[in-house]
């Protein structure tokens, strides 16, 4: 009898394993919604598949009464903008600032501790001042992603700059590279792999900053469509968002992996995300 | 040419001398080769030689003209550790000084100007025996090879000056010793003036034209860092090729207390001196 900590599930048995716990999560609410909904036809806690159908149907593939659009396609489009957004104006800044901070001692002396000090600073607590100073449109959700990230991905950055060993950096000098060279090809692309872990891991706070001020202030979008309907306890609507959300949230985790293993085939196995 | 002379170097972190009294001249195109205790200062030599920090006292001159006040692209290095580039195959490390030199915006070159540099760098890839290599990344290759790839890419800015500090110290003696046929090699090809550090003596006599032996003068029992060492023995090595073999056996016997001791309080290498004498 092999040690638990040496008992390893063959190929399907990964699968199989890895796909009980769903199944039992699935199994689980249907009993109980069936269970619910066999004592009151008209429970909204625990919706049926059928009107989950419904739902889907009315929101995806039924133009809305009142603005004529496919509600799910647009405030799926609103949030994706918003999202990407950010986090792309976060990258850009953090990329900057980062490799600044890493690679040049007068910039580290003078902006590491403004950074480590920001990145403290609780983005959902500046809200207010963001709404308050670019009013409630597009611009103050982004400025939240951005603000809630960029501290961290430079942080992270700067770390991983400062850590490229100091060989490098004078073997690149006695091969004649000025400081412009040593930032193109010799730093940027070697931390270009750490930007991508540190932006997957930037992912779930992102969404959290996006769902949250979609729910203060917004006019579509998947944060602000379930707190809408959060007042008609339309858990109908409201499951398949928060489904949809976490499979968006996963494909863009799972291209940022496959990029970063297909571009990036010089790095040594175990530093490989 | 490329002719040193070092006046009156000086080196010290606070109160702590590292290196004190260094004089030195060297001829263009000779092989020093410098050994001397663990920590007593043969890499902070070095990083001197390569402008990565100034002295704290005295000047070093190639060529009559004080060297430049950074690492740049006359004195080429080789480190044990670290120095070629990992994102970069085997040819892309060799062309990258050919790249940054011709293009200083972008650092890259394409088309046919990238194809003359890979031509360029071909004759060297070949020279290091890694022709098989070319589209490797680093991670693949082995020690030797990574090492061999070093002194090539360190080689094509054509340095006047090439520093090497401890580049074999990671490697099995077989590969060392094919190591050192390349090194020699390139040597007599390019011309240009080497300082080596070892910590194996057999190969500082083997390969240098020169000894230099690194070691504290001056000793104070009560402040173990308010001297520094200083070259102690300076050895010409007429034939390199062929040492004596006495010279060698003592090598031999002194190597293993060279590495495991510290920076020794009392002049060092007696045995090496009376051989000397
Ligand atoms: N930046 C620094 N600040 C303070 N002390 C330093 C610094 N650099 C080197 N030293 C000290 O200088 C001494 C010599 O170091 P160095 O690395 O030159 O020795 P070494 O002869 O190359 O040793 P090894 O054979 O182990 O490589 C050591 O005692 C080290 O602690
Ligand atoms: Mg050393």
């Amino acid at each position: 009898m092999a040690r638990a900590i040496n008992r390893r599930p063959g190929r399907s048995g990964q699968i199989l394993l890895g796909a009980l716990p769903f199944v039992l999560l699935a199994a689980a609410y249907l009993l109980a919604s069936d269970a619910r909904l066999a004592v009151n036809p008209n429970d909204k806690l625990l919706p049926s598949l059928e009107s989950f159908a419904a739902a889907i149907d009315r929101l995806a593939f039924q133009p809305d009464a009142r603005k004529g659009t496919y509600l799910l396609w647009a405030d799926t489009w609103a949030s994706l903008q918003r999202l990407v957004l950010g986090l792309s104006i976060a990258t850009a800044l953090a990329l900057t600032a980062g490799i600044a901070i890493g690679l040049l001692p007068m910039m580290r002396a003078a902006f590491a501790p403004v950074v480590a000090a920001l990145s403290m600073v609780p983005p959902l607590a500046v809200l207010p001042i963001l709404f308050i100073v670019f009013g409630l449109g597009e611009l103050s959700k982004v400025v939240l992603i951005v603000f809630g990230v960029t501290p961290f991905l430079i942080r992270d950055l700067s770390f991983a700059v400062a850590a490229l060993p100091r060989e490098q950096l004078v073997k690149a000098q006695t091969l004649g590279a000025s400081s412009w060279q040593i930032v193109t090809r010799v730093v940027l692309p070697q931390v270009l792999p750490r930007l991508v872990g540190a932006l997957r891991l930037s992912l779930g706070p992102a969404w959290l900053f996006l769902i949250s001020s979609e729910a203060i202030a917004a006019t579509e979008g998947l944060g602000y469509r379930i707190f809408l309907v959060r007042r008609y306890l339309a858990m109908d609507v409201i499951l398949p968002y928060v489904a949809w959300i976490t499979l968006l949230a996963f494909l863009l985790d799972y291209l940022l992996q496959r990029l970063s293993r297909s571009a990036f085939r010089w790095l040594p196995g175990e530093q490989s995300l | 040419m490329s002719r040193i002379s070092i006046r009156k170097l000086e080196q010290s972190y606070g109160a702590v001398t590292v290196l004190e009294r260094i004089n030195l001249d060297v001829a263009s195109g000779e092989f020093c080769t410098i050994v001397g205790a663990s920590g007593c200062g043969k890499s902070t030599f070095l990083r001197l030689l390569l402008s990565e920090e100034r002295p704290t006292r005295g000047e070093i001159h190639l060529d009559g003209a004080p060297i430049s006040e950074e690492p740049c692209a006359d004195r080429g290095v080789v480190f044990q550790r670290y120095s070629v580039f990992p994102h970069l195959t085997v040819m892309e490390n060799l062309i990258l000084p050919l790249e940054l030199r011709a293009a200083p915006l972008s650092g890259r070159l394409y088309g046919r100007p990238r194809r003359e540099a890979r031509e360029r760098a071909g004759h060297l890839l070949s020279r290091v025996g890694l022709d098989h290599a070319r589209d490797a990344y680093p991670k693949t290759l082995s020690g030797g090879m990574q090492q061999r790839l070093a002194i090539a890419q360190a080689l094509i800015p054509k340095p006047k000056v090439l520093l090497l500090d401890e580049p074999f110290g990671a490697l099995d003696p077989g590969t060392r010793l094919r190591m050192h046929e390349i090194l020699l090699g390139l040597w007599e090809e390019e011309k240009m003036t080497v300082f080596m550090v070892t910590h194996d003596l057999k190969e500082g006599f083997k390969l240098g034209t020169r000894l230099l032996v690194f070691d504290k003068l001056r000793w104070d029992p009560d402040a173990p860092q308010a001297y520094g060492a200083t070259i102690t023995y300076d050895l010409p090595l007429e034939d390199h090729r062929s040492p004596p073999p006495a010279l060698v056996a003592e090598a031999e016997a002194e190597a293993p207390r060279q590495t495991s001791r510290p920076c020794n309080p009392r002049p060092c290498n007696r045995g090496l001196a009376d051989v000397a004498r």
